[in-house]
């Protein structure tokens, strides 16, 4: 086990360096010349100049490469061309509300999502369960940037329940709060949707097993043999989701930062894209990507912890 | 008297096609119903092409966000264009980039999950190069390529088909992993076939089933994900009657003209919606094992 442990982290080691490497290429597929496209046409050619030697762009692609994956090393992931900052930094301060908004979306998302599952595995072959799998899939179909703005029209200007941007934080907690619910939820329906879905399919599996009928036979009431004995099993599979959430968190976190004007990480990439500020898109990237490989390698080791019938020789 | 061998062939004849892979997809309740959202979009995509009289991008001053009437369905934008006109025209856009990125993703990925999966030499290599890009966010990856190539059709269709390329090539390494073990391949080997012949007639063929299924949840996903990008101006560039690119015109005017909205997101609603449903109707007719759980 020790000796899975240390495999899995050491096969970790190649695909994050990979995914630094595909990082550094991103600013390669830019036509032309990166420099001119990042400035644009009203730069001088000192700046331009100027700009090229920063980024290292007058040396051979080598050298650039050992020069980014040296940066990486020390914690440089390049500077902000419009902020003239490390992106680093830049990323960290818009980082806690990206997390309260996921940790916000996830609030809203898994109980919603794993009641719907139990519910459509209890009753099985029923309209509940016709309709939990309807609106499961309605929930991944979903454009998020739309039911955003849907959801704006109807909650902010019609009814005025809810304030048309996020991150109202100047009129108390409460306000702030409710300006950031209609975000959560736009992120939280497709990552609903997947839970569900996956949900009712492992418990399903579950009910089938032995020891619930054992625990039918000896009186254990409905309501505790799916909720006590059924569920906390059928929840170990839903562990190995964990990365596809992140994932659909993220992108939920580009848009919906972008629709409700939210100053996170989200917004940051969507506004360096815009402003052509690349050295902050490669960077952010970096990060995301490589916190996705760090998370699915925590994920597979809780694994480990959590199912002790699973064998990793 | 004459006809009854021939009425019990063709008894047996439409028996067999209910057993068929397209017979018990045609019974196939959610597929009926994705095949219908399929239909309803199309049909209505053409009527609204054919029949409105405006051009897609013809601007009319006199039409400056016209609520929905008799004149134009689905009302005006800010240009006075007819929205109508030009969500019909969005199908077509959504359907040549879907058509591209499922093509192009699957063809690389194929070849990639067949080297991958038949020799053991490159398996290491490409799957780590795979795992890497998987740990892009898919539309972050996307949104970045996008980004770096500039906004054109043809960049939008290349980033999507970059993103949606490693799963394709993990699920047709998967099946080549099994079916190389299979006895079929050791007599083929046996008489003499080459790599070429074992690939491309014996295992690649049989390994189309995953991968069928796997084809109309890329096209959905880069429905939707074509959308996204465009809304967010790295898609395809102005006037193209994107649905993702209408909503982002009309994101400025929402508390005005709701209209310019609200139909191309029920359109790409309603396309991404029937494509799944289609898919998983295809999933469970392909296999029996896995009954639709994602």
């Amino acid at each position: 086990m020790i000796g899975y442990v240390v495999q899995r982290f050491l096969a970790a080691v190649p695909v994050l360096l990979l995914v630094a490497i595909f990082s550094f290429l991103l600013l390669q597929l830019i036509p032309g010349d990166p420099a001119l496209v990042m400035l644009g046409e009203d730069a001088s050619p000192e700046q331009i100049q100027a700009l090229r030697e920063s980024l290292k762009l007058d040396r051979p692609l080598w050298e650039q490469l050992t020069a980014w994956l040296g940066g990486l090393l020390t914690g440089d992931l390049g500077t902000s061309i419009v902020f003239q900052r490390p992106v680093l930094d830049l990323v960290l301060e818009r980082l806690p509300l990206t997390v309260w908004l996921g940790l916000l979306s996830l609030g809203i998302s898994i109980p919603f999502g794993v009641g719907l599952g139990v519910l459509a595995a209890i009753y099985r072959g029923t309209v509940v369960d016709s309709a939990v799998g309807i609106l499961a899939l309605i929930g991944l179909s979903l454009p998020n940037f739309w039911i955003g703005l849907m959801g704006i029209y109807f909650f902010s200007v019609m009814l005025g329940w809810v304030p048309p941007i996020g991150n109202v934080s100047d009129r108390g907690f409460g306000t702030w709060v409710g300006s950031m619910i209609l975000p959560a939820t736009v992120i939280g329906t497709a990552q609903m949707g997947l839970l569900a879905r996956i949900t009712r399919s492992t418990m399903l599996d579950v009910l089938k097993l032995d020891y619930v009928r054992t625990a039918r036979a000896k009186g254990v009431s409905e309501f505790r043999v799916v909720l006590k004995h059924a569920l906390r099993n059928a929840l170990i599979p839903i562990v190995t989701v964990i990365g596809v959430m992140f994932s659909l968190l993220i992108a939920g976190a580009v848009i919906v930062e972008t629709v409700f004007a939210i100053p996170g990480v989200g917004r940051l990439v969507v506004q360096s894209i815009v402003a052509r500020d690349y050295p902050v898109v490669q960077g952010a990237l970096l990060l995301i990507a490589g916190a996705f490989v760090i998370i699915n390698l925590l994920v597979d080791l809780a694994y480990v912890y959590l199912d002790p019938r699973v064998n990793y020789e | 008297m004459s006809d009854q061998p021939n009425t019990l062939q063709h008894q047996s004849r439409a028996r067999r096609f209910r057993g068929t892979v397209v017979g018990r997809l045609l019974r196939h309740p959610t597929f009926i119903v994705g095949g219908f959202g399929i239909a309803l979009v199309v049909i209505a995509s053409l009527i609204g092409a054919v029949v409105t009289p405006y051009e897609v991008n013809a601007i009319s001053v006199r039409t400056l966000l016209k609520a929905p009437s008799a004149a134009h369905w689905f009302g005006t934008d800010h240009l006075g264009r007819d929205v109508a006109t030009r969500v019909s025209h969005g199908l077509f856009i959504s359907i040549i980039v879907g058509t591209s990125v499922v093509a192009m993703s699957t063809l690389a990925g194929a070849a990639l999950g067949a080297l991958a999966g038949y020799y053991r030499l490159l398996d290491g290599p490409i799957m780590r190069t795979i795992d890497a890009l998987l740990a892009f966010p898919a539309l972050l990856l996307a949104l970045g390529i996008a980004a770096a190539l500039g906004p054109s059709m043809f960049n939008v269709i290349l980033a999507l088909s970059i993103t949606y390329t490693p799963e394709t090539a993990r699920i047709v390494r998967a099946s080549i992993l099994v079916l190389r073990e299979q006895e079929y391949i050791d007599a083929s080997r046996s008489f003499g076939a080459r790599d070429r012949w074992i690939i491309g007639r014996h295992l690649l063929p049989n390994s189309l089933s995953p991968l069928l299924v796997q084809v109309t949840a890329i096209f959905a996903y880069s429905v939707l994900a074509e959308a996204a990008l465009s809304f967010l101006g790295v898609g395809l560039p102005p006037p193209t009657p994107s649905w993702g690119a209408i909503i982002s015109d009309g994101r400025s005017f929402i508390v005005e003209a709701w209209w310019i909205c609200l139909f191309p997101g029920l359109a790409i609603t309603i396309t991404v919606l029937s494509l799944n449903l289609v898919g998983d109707a295809l999933r469970d007719v392909l296999d029996p094992r896995i009954k639709s759980a994602r």
